[in-house]
């Protein structure tokens, strides 16, 4: 196994580079050097002067991508691309645009992302699996016909609808919960609570139909038939058997998204003021600021590798017939 | 097994027992609050901000969501008179406001009615007063040998430190002239990037040498960060004793008084330049763009510009008396109940990050924020306009208490045309009528009533109304758009523009030479669903004459390229003023401003040497009668050349609960949470009236879950039971 994770962990490098590659092109396709400066020192009054100096400081005076006035290898180290990109891959995040050490600010605004996450995540699991599960179990009946269809009117909303409705409803109609915001520590769950609830019934649509799939088809197997024949209860069926044995779809889909987590999600903490890593990334953009969004963009990309190699991993714990090799 | 059930019941029983208690307990407070409890009783002032501050360093900041911070902080030496109207400097740290003094060659001081050619220098004699003290702060911590605690901090004393409020010791001291001596020169500072280094560079004697001089001098340091500028003398700024200082000016520059009252001007301790510029301080992201230092009335005591910024009074601050006069309707209002008081009035002030207007709507129809704006989407729940035209709230505002404040404010938003543009530019007559024509033809009061909400007021000429040379009625209408009609200005008709056009050889939008239709086109860096309902507009207001509009949405990096180079034909751009002066909207149209030659911030890149001298002449005049003329002469060159569509000045509608006090909109003060109020009682029993928990509907979704899955589980047990034949 090591020697797969090893040879998986190589296979990534050049993936990492061509993404480095790819967001460095994107964004100073649209973005110049003299542009951030501009950005960061204000529109009013910003001398040219003033402009060479912010690109002197930051190192964004030399050529993008290949150096013509320097020799040998200089080429191509000389190069905003080559300066910016290498400490990355030692997880060196260096400092952001604006000054700020962008290692630390990761390191402090992971924690609300996760404070979303992790719940929605788990309270999510739970109620998708059972609800694809009731369904599967209540097949063809009335339950799962109007539960379908539900479920296709739900995924057909647009996310943004269950945010600005859970808002209007939980948090300005009944007035349960608030309506944005965070706090620290114990404090933090009220404001949790709305965020977890809208992404948990914004997943239910997609999700549960996701599942139900899975179990019907489970369902449908030699092994099931076999049970039923023991005598065995439909509910001793569902939970002892079917359950287990959909677990490989199910772990396909939520360990690759498990270090993601720390990435935090984009539109629901801008709604919710929620300060995590979602947040910082979408400010990032906004203020032209590279630094960050290589970073994060880095960071996203390293995550997803390590969550297809724990996918990978995890198919031999639930499958036994599965070897990495 | 007996006692199984038995502690199962016990259980339930305490657990129902439990839930009316505990409904019985939130129902004091609001489940949705915001805020922790404690505070509901306290005096403190809750908003919101949409955007984090780039810069807290008072030298670099140039932004209005940065001053809400930095106003409350520093201390310049001026301030504006909250309650007069026009707006007034008084002073705020200085004994009184300076006079200028007029110097001659030699240095002597000539009389106030000098003639220009004879004054060489303008020096301005500045006085603070004594006993003004810092914030705490660790820059100015001593132990008991007075030597500084925290000046030669290495790296492992900082192992420990991650915020200020690390630092175990805070000390302050007294405010010297000095700190402003300091601060000036801070603009010249190769790593501060202060914005208006270059404008001051042509006006305070030497500060161009010192730029010089420090670049070099930075360039050669390796010790240390800290270049202290204590060091290093400015020719036109000299301290004369430990409370009084000089500044000397190269010219005549009466708006300098205005400058001396924004936050570049506020003083800067040695201690904390060099506390901030150790090694280490900035890998641990302690600066002073971060944490400021300064002598105001709050201190930044949690700047998390992800989540909040928190202000707390600052213990040190001397107290500051109330205006006991403003103008004749300010005691009405209730203006001048606080008159003579010691202010502030409020001990914290909470900014919470909202970066969507809809959640910072509702906190505050919540009572969770003390102040609020109207934007678009919430405008017609908030505001109904009489049958007068007068704006009012919605009875849903009145019933909660809610008041409005509207005023004009000292912006302009314009359409201009890039007089570089062959075709719509330059000081041809075909050039000038067309102009004229599409000035004519784009109705603003229309463009006011659709997306503006009604918030805004046509614009005559480029001052706005609050500005000295601003003409109101029929005195200050631009003919060349408007007529007088009824006792109220009247938009010229479209035959009227369409005759300009023939005029212009342009019958029917055709270009009468060549024959082929005109097409113009609008650069703008908006682009998005959000602006097409705008930009149909605009397209339909120029097919009125004829003319066909091609919109060249791009994005705002492109967008401020094309103005550089001038490469823009037709723009829309704005403009807030800096001081409440003519000169700050007139150099929006000075020929050495153009964008396309000096990178100014003269959009249009208009050139008229009549217009230009006028402009010389009016900058360093006084507000008099003659100043008025120069003024009037300038605005006729302008409308006649139509550099511009004048379009509108925005009508700025805020909104505060009944328990916030001493609101008056002050377009130029950026100083003024200290004047605020807040009732803790009223706003703590309202929040828990208008926030009662609501609980039916959730019983409701509950019940119909049970009833739609009641059937199923009689149809699986039913399965269930089933026997095989």
């Amino acid at each position: 196994m090591i020697n797969y994770i090893l040879r998986r962990a190589a296979y990534a490098l050049p993936i990492l580079i061509g993404v480095n590659v790819i967001t460095f092109v994107l964004f100073f396709v649209v973005n110049t050097p003299d542009d951030m400066a501009r950005m960061n020192l204000g529109m009013k009054s910003v001398s040219e002067a003033a402009i060479v100096k912010w690109k002197d400081e930051r190192g964004y005076n030399k050529p993008i991508l290949f150096n013509q006035s320097a020799s040998g290898t200089k080429k191509l180290t000389e190069t905003i691309f080559f300066q910016n990109s290498v400490k990355l891959f030692v997880f060196d995040f260096g400092r952001s645009d604006s000054g700020r050490d962008i290692g630390y600010d990761i390191s402090q605004r992971m924690w609300p992302s996760l404070a979303i996450t992790v719940p929605s995540l788990i309270v999510g699991l739970l109620s998708y699996i059972s609800f694809g599960l009731i369904l599967a179990f209540f097949r063809g009946s009335y339950v799962d016909v109007s539960g379908v269809i539900l479920c296709v009117i739900m995924m057909s909303v647009s996310g943004l609808f269950y945010i600005i409705g859970g808002q209007y409803l939980i948090g300005k109609f009944l007035h349960l919960v608030p309506i944005s915001g965070y706090d620290t520590g114990f404090n933090a769950i009220k404001f949790v609570i709305l965020p977890v609830l809208v992404g948990l019934v914004g997943g239910i649509g997609a999700s549960t139909r996701w599942y139900r799939t899975i179990f019907l088809e489970e369902m449908n197997k030699d092994y099931v038939r076999t049970a039923r024949a023991k005598g065995l209860s439909e509910l001793r069926i569902l939970y002892r058997h079917v359950l287990s044995n959909g677990l490989i779809p199910i772990l396909t889909g939520v360990v690759v998204i498990l270090p993601s987590l720390f990435i935090g999600s984009l539109i629901v903490e801008s709604f919710f003021a929620i300060p995590g890593l979602g947040s910082y990334t979408i400010d990032a953009i906004n203020r032209q600021d590279f630094a960050i969004v290589r970073s994060m963009v880095f960071l996203g990309s390293v995550l997803y590798i390590i969550g297809l190699i724990l996918t990978d991993i995890s198919y031999t714990f639930v499958d036994p017939r599965v070897r990495l090799n | 097994m007996a006692n199984k059930p038995k502690f199962n019941i016990k259980c339930i029983k305490r657990f129902l027992i439990c839930i009316p208690l505990f409904c019985a307990a939130c129902s004091q407070s609001s489940w949705n609050s915001p805020y922790s409890p404690e505070e509901s009783k306290e005096l403190i002032y809750y908003d919101s901000f949409s955007e984090r501050p780039k810069h807290l360093d008072p030298v670099s900041s140039y932004s209005s969501n940065e001053y809400i911070f930095l106003g409350q902080i520093y201390e310049p030496l001026l301030q504006y008179h909250f309650l007069r109207r026009p707006y007034e400097l008084i002073p705020l740290t200085a004994t009184s406001v300076p006079k200028p003094i007029y110097l001659d060659i030699n240095g002597k001081k000539l009389p106030d009615d000098a003639l220009d050619e004879d004054i060489h220098a303008i020096s301005y004699r500045v006085s603070i007063k004594p006993g003004i003290l810092y914030q705490p702060h660790p820059a100015f911590a001593r132990d008991d040998s007075k030597k500084f605690l925290y000046h030669k901090m290495d790296k492992n004393d900082l192992d420990k430190i991650y915020t200020l409020s690390d630092f175990k010791f805070s000390g302050t001291r007294e405010l010297h002239a000095n700190d402003y001596i300091y601060q000036i020169k801070r603009m010249a500072h190769p790593q501060v990037h202060s914005p208006i280094s270059g404008l001051m560079e042509k006006y305070i004697i030497g500060l161009d040498n010192l730029s010089k001089n420090l670049e070099g001098v930075y360039q050669d340091k390796s010790q240390s960060n800290f270049l202290n500028l204590n060091d290093y003398p400015l020719e036109g700024v000299k301290l004369i004793d430990k409370y009084t200082f000089e500044i000397t000016l190269k010219e005549k520059y009466p708006q300098f008084l205005y400058w001396l009252s924004m936050s570049f001007f506020s003083p800067m301790p040695w201690e904390a330049d060099l506390f901030y510029s150790q090694r280490g301080f900035e890998d641990k992201n302690i600066s002073l763009d971060w944490y400021p230092v300064g002598t105001g009335p709050f201190m930044l005591t949690e700047n998390n510009p992800n989540r909040r910024m928190v202000l707390e009074k600052n213990p040190n601050f001397r107290g500051e008396s109330y205006p006991v006069e403003g103008e004749s309707s300010d005691e009405d209002m209730g203006l001048l109940e606080d008159a003579g008081k010691i202010m502030p009035f409020i001990d914290k002030a909470v900014y919470s990050l909202e970066k969507e207007s809809i959640p910072a709507w509702n906190k505050f129809l919540q009572g969770y924020y003390d102040t609020s704006g109207i934007v678009s989407d919430s405008f017609d729940q908030a505001v109904q306009f009489n049958s007068q035209g007068d704006a009012q709230l919605t009875d849903e505002m009145q019933e909660k208490g809610i008041k409005l404040l509207t005023t004009t404010t000292t912006s302009t938003y314009y359409m201009g045309f890039n007089m570089a543009d062959d075709l719509v530019g330059g000081t041809s007559e075909r050039a000038r009528l067309l102009r004229h024509a599409i000035s004519v033809a784009v109705d603003y009061e229309e463009y006011i009533s659709i997306f503006a909400n009604g918030r805004g007021l046509s614009a005559q000429g480029p001052i706005p109304p609050g500005i000295f040379g601003y003409n109101q009625g029929r005195e200050g209408l631009n003919e060349y758009v408007y007529e007088w009609q009824n006792n109220s200005e009247s938009r010229r008709s479209i035959e009227y523009a369409k005759e300009l056009m023939v005029k212009a050889g342009y019958r029917d939008g055709r270009d009468q030479l060549t024959g082929k239709a005109l097409v113009l086109n609008l650069d703008t860096p908006a682009a998005g669903p959000g602006s097409k309902a705008t930009f149909d507009w605009y397209r339909k207001q120029f097919m009125k004459i004829g003319i066909n509009l091609v919109v060249r949405a791009t994005d705002y990096n492109r967008f401020q390229e094309k103005m550089r180079k001038g490469t823009a034909q037709i723009f829309q751009w704005g403009w807030n003023a800096d001081y409440p002066d003519p000169e700050n909207f007139f150099f929006l149209l000075y020929g050495p401003n153009a964008k396309i030659d000096r990178n100014g911030e003269n959009a249009a890149n208009y050139k008229n040497k009549k217009y230009d001298l006028l402009f010389d002449q009016m900058k360093s005049m006084k507000n008099t009668p003659e100043r008025q003329d120069v003024i009037n002469q300038m605005i006729e060159i302008v409308r006649y050349d139509a550099p511009w569509l004048w379009g509108y000045h925005p009508v700025g509608f805020s909104l505060h609960h009944d328990w916030y006090k001493n609101a008056k909109p002050n377009l130029m003060a950026n100083n003024t949470l200290k004047y605020k109020r807040v009732n803790p009682i009223l706003r703590a029993e309202n929040r828990v009236m208008w926030n009662q928990p609501v609980w039916w509907p959730i019983l409701l979704v509950l019940f119909i879950i049970f009833t739609i899955l009641l059937p199923a589980f009689a149809l699986y047990l039913r399965k269930e039971n089933e026997k095989i034949i």
